[in-house]
């Protein structure tokens, strides 16, 4: 039989199993940590830092760090919350995302984060660097101009799909998804039906010709924040 | 006691901000009892001649102009505040920002397929203003207190907005009214 772990959360006396992530036992509980590079079908790669939470007073990924008996995890405090909003301004001045055009807007997690914690604009200056688009293959798009380098795809591709389409290249400021062939998606064996397609968090890796088809109004975060209740558990 | 004043200005943008703000339909009646609109599209004024209480500014800064009347924006009024995605970030003008300026003005008046320009020149005059290097969002050029996102931003962050700032309170959107689309 697992051992039950108890610990701290916001105040709150959760129980877990041993080997759960704080993650994991929050959910468990109900209770949302925000969340980007994290998916319940992959393995944690504890990247986007999103997640963080202060553990006995020190900063660590929620997705990645375990439970213990008897220690004190802050989450939705005025400070982790303020570390959460700098890095998804980050993610928005590192990038080149055009929201009012993007098919993905409306549910897309990045902008949805953003709508949670309220942000009305980045307090960093835009870098607006320069990013390829891969347009090659029949039914995918693969912009990286929207890419937050969370691993999802590079996860899914391997874990869920058996296959090996996308992987990170470079390192730092250089760092890029690049797909298993030099002549870009279509050379792949990328199928439209992969997971590694359906789990990107923002509009990077768009199936072609369904844009849009949902109105504005109907979207997954148009009323509700990311992290609701009631929100479709598929997305988390 | 006179009404407050109220500045508008589109520089880089598509005047769908202003469009927005006409959208707060038969408010507009009230907003025009509440406040004074000064120098602004709306009623032609062009220059300013009394200090303001709120600047709203639709569009980023993509030439000189831009920043000049951003400038006097921030001169003479109170309150400035950023309405829109292309103030808040560049908008679809600062799609250009990834390419090199030369690279824009060949394709747009020299190379593009459906150009018809047989001297190949690229306007160049001293009454056209002068491009920036790439398209800045306002708050990166002056300080803004407020920003509007959305594009354009609902009618009703408009009025939100305003109500909040003639009642003298901050402005607090709801979850609703934070849309970058």
């Amino acid at each position: 039989m697992e051992k039950v772990v108890t610990f701290l959360l916001d105040g709150e006396v959760i129980q877990g199993q041993e080997g759960q992530s704080i993650m994991q036992a929050a959910d468990k509980a109900g209770k949302y940590i925000p969340r980007l590079c994290a998916h319940k079908d992959l393995t944690p790669h504890g990247s986007c830092r999103i997640c963080t939470v202060l553990v006995n007073g020190r900063p660590q990924s929620a997705c990645t760090q375990p439970i213990a008996d008897g220690i004190l995890v802050e989450s939705e405090t005025p400070k982790v919350n303020q570390l959460r909003t700098d890095i998804i301004d980050m993610l928005f001045v590192e990038g080149n995302h055009f929201c009012m055009f993007c098919e993905k807007s409306g549910n897309c997690e990045l902008q949805a984060l953003a709508y949670r914690f309220g942000i009305t604009a980045p307090k960093y200056p835009y870098q607006f660097p320069q990013r390829d688009v891969d347009a090659s293959h029949p039914d995918i798009f693969l912009d990286r101009d929207r890419c937050v380098l969370c691993g999802r795809c590079v996860r899914a591709s391997k874990e869920l799909d058996g296959k090996n389409v996308f992987q990170f290249v470079g390192r730092g400021v250089e760092k890029r998804i690049a797909v298993n062939s030099e002549k870009g998606l279509k050379d792949t064996d990328a199928d439209v039906v992969d997971k590694a397609i359906s789990v990107c968090p923002v509009g990077a890796i768009l199936k072609k010709r369904v844009g849009y088809a949902v109105p504005v109004g109907r979207r997954l975060y148009d009323h509700q924040p990311i992290g609701s209740a009631s929100e479709d558990e598929t997305t988390k | 006691m006179s009404k407050p004043k109220i500045a508008t200005t589109s520089l880089a943008g598509c005047f769908g901000c202003h469009m927005s703000l006409l959208d707060i339909d038969e408010r507009i009646l009230e907003l025009a009892e509440l406040v004074e609109f000064h120098k602004s599209p709306i009623n032609d004024i062009k220059s300013f001649s009394a200090q303001c209480a709120v600047g709203l500014i639709e569009g980023g800064c993509c030439n000189e102009e831009n920043v000049e009347v951003l400038r006097a924006f921030r001169s003479n009024c109170d309150v400035l505040i950023s309405v829109g995605d292309c103030a808040i970030m560049g908008g679809i003008p600062a799609m250009r920002n990834m390419i090199p300026l030369e690279e824009c003005l060949q394709e747009a008046f020299v190379d593009g397929p459906t150009v018809h320009n047989p001297t190949r020149a690229i306007p160049n005059d001293v009454e056209i203003p002068l491009l920036l290097d790439k398209v800045y969002p306002c708050h990166e050029v002056v300080k803004i207190d407020y920003h509007l996102p959305g594009c354009p931003p609902p009618a009703d962050t408009l009025w939100e907005a305003l109500v909040a700032l003639l009642n003298n309170k901050p402005i607090s959107l709801p979850y609703d009214l934070i849309k970058y689309d």
